[in-house]
């Protein structure tokens, strides 16, 4: 056997590890070992392709090095909270390498063979927006840029403008791939702008929608590349990752009851759509942290339904000690966690795990919903549009027909809150002034700790 | 360029397969952990960067993916392990 097929032997053998390490990480008992089996399959993609005949290696150490440090460093350093922007980031990474790889491959030989042309254009496109994109994903997770959706007039003309720049662009790049230097160049920064404008309209509350849709475009940018450079093993991995970010997106779409493309062009939670609905009047009642203290010492089944506030607070492990309190106290305790509760998919089972709370205490709303009337006291952190009895009321509601944990069922309602504010929706919420809720204002983690301290006396 | 189509469509559908019945506690991991994968590009990132050979701008383009591509793959792994580390821990207890 020659180098080269002992090469494409080892990107078959990388390829099954993938599949075996995506297949593994779908499963709680398997994951850990998932992970590190698809990590194995990269390190012998990456050692095969050093044996190609002609590699020089000075250009490949400064890159791996710069990369590996960065890349480890932040790895090591990021809080747990920070989760949904660092992936953000490594996504957005992800789509400019596979842009550069187009990019690299084009400025080696310009005058592109026919099969080479479209992948070229479409590595650079995907990746470009993939890259400007997720750049713009992180500053709203970060709170850097405003998490509102950003909208101005004419922007869907905009976006058409640029969509037909971009195919009589690309015309141009297939007639004479050679000469089209400049169009080129234009079809990389046009790509980026794309990128920029299709996220900003997008609010904070949807979010694990557009995470999981750029996974899924960094996936396919990676393939794309693979076919520029007629290379098997990028176009099976980076396809699976596509296919892997396609099925998060639509089981997120599902999760809040929308389509995928209302949740991209709709600017929902902007101040045009947050008038539909019904006015809600009436009076929240508050409560101390001394009477929630009494309401919860009485309870004997408590349920936590934590959201993107609890995040925010870093409350999840006085979370954590105020539920082993409660159950040493003799209630049953339980976790209920939407899928689409904070900022990205499983972000709240992932703050979870960091405080210790035990798996079986973790649940979904199908399990919950059912037995809602025996839970004695759902204490409601930080969540709000989740937790809307208008998604299941109120037909002229925005978010109508969005899946809901049905708190304002439970014989008490604590809800912990800093204001009376609307969520990230920008809809009105009947629970907070519901007969049996009762509303804990003040950051939530100092709320839950008052909690925790009146436990302790 | 048939075959490569031909691989492109089955890995697609092979991926629709393996994810569709995933918990959704495991959806952060799986992304971030499938993100790392999208770091394949490494592979042509490593290629264009060892044949650039004193072309500048070839050295340039090729370098930067590899640093990126290098960043995607460490961080993605490592995110992902970290994450997942912490999965594990309450599993003891409950056995």
């Amino acid at each position: 056997m020659n180098a080269e097929s002992i090469i494409d032997l080892a990107y078959i053998v990388a390829a099954v590890l993938f599949i075996f390490g995506i297949k593994m990480l779908g499963k709680t008992a398997t994951a850990r070992r998932g992970n590190l089996v698809s990590a194995a399959g990269m390190t012998l993609a990456v050692v095969a392709t050093l044996f190609n005949a002609g590699i020089e290696f000075q250009w490949i150490a400064v890159g791996v090095a710069a990369g590996g440090i960065v890349g480890a460093t932040v790895a090591r350093l990021v809080k747990m909270t920070a989760m949904p922007e660092m992936v953000a980031l490594f996504n957005g990474f992800g789509g400019i390498a596979s842009l550069l790889v187009g990019a690299a491959e084009y400025h080696r030989s310009p005058a592109l063979s026919s099969d080479a042309v479209v992948p070229v254009l479409l590595t650079v496109l995907i990746g470009g927006v993939t890259f400007s994109g997720s750049l713009v994903a992180y500053g709203k997770l970060a709170e850097k840029i405003t998490g509102k959706p950003v909208l101005f007039a004419g922007q869907q003309i905009v976006n058409a403008a640029i969509l037909l720049a971009l195919v009589a662009a690309g015309i141009l790049f297939c007639i004479d791939p050679e000469g089209a230097r400049w169009v080129f160049i234009a079809t990389i920064l046009l790509a980026m702008v794309l990128g920029v404008l299709s996220v900003i309209p997008i609010g904070g509350a949807d979010m694990p929608v557009v995470i999981a849709l750029l996974n899924s475009y960094s996936g396919l940018a990676a393939s794309a590349a693979g076919f520029v450079i007629s290379n098997k093993v990028l176009i099976v991995s980076g396809s699976l990752v596509g296919a892997s970010g396609i099925i998060l997106t639509s089981l997120m779409c599902k999760a809040m009851n929308r389509s995928l493309a209302n949740v991209l062009f709709s600017g929902f939670g902007s101040a045009a759509t947050s008038s539909g609905g019904k006015k809600h009047v009436g009076e929240a009642k508050p409560v101390s942290a001394e009477d929630a203290y009494y309401i919860l010492e009485a309870a004997s089944s408590v349920t936590f339904v934590p959201g993107y506030g609890m995040a925010v607070a870093q409350a999840q492990h006085v979370v954590r000690e105020l539920g082993e309190l409660l159950e040493a106290n003799g209630a049953e305790v339980r976790y209920c966690v939407h899928p689409v509760a904070g900022r990205m998919p499983g972000h709240m089972n992932v703050l979870l795990a960091e405080a210790n709370v035990p798996y079986d205490q973790l649940c979904e709303p199908d399990d919950v919903n059912p037995t809602m009337e025996t839970v004695d006291v759902a204490v409601v952190i930080g969540a709000n549009d989740v937790v809307n009895p208008d998604a299941r009321d109120d037909e002229g509601s925005p978010i109508y027909g969005m899946p809901i944990i049905e708190v304002d069922r439970a014989r008490t309602c604590i809800v912990l809150k800093r204001s009376m504010a609307a969520g990230f929706a920008g809809v009105g919420n009947p629970l907070f002034i519901s007969q049996n809720t009762r509303m804990l204002f003040g950051d939530a983690k100092d709320s839950i700790a008052q909690l925790v301290s009146e436990f302790k006396e | 360029m048939g075959l490569l189509i031909f691989i492109f469509v089955l890995s697609i559908f092979l991926g629709i397969e393996l994810i569709s019945k995933v918990p959704s506690q495991l959806h952060t991991p799986l992304m971030s952990g499938s993100n790392a994968i999208s770091g394949i590009s490494i592979v042509g990132a490593i290629l264009a960067a060892g044949t650039a050979g004193s072309d500048w701008l070839a050295i340039f383009l090729g370098t930067a993916a590899v640093a990126f591509a290098t960043i995607n793959v460490i961080g993605g792994y490592m995110v992902t392990d970290r994450m997942l580390e912490m999965f594990k821990k309450k599993e003891a207890p409950k056995s």
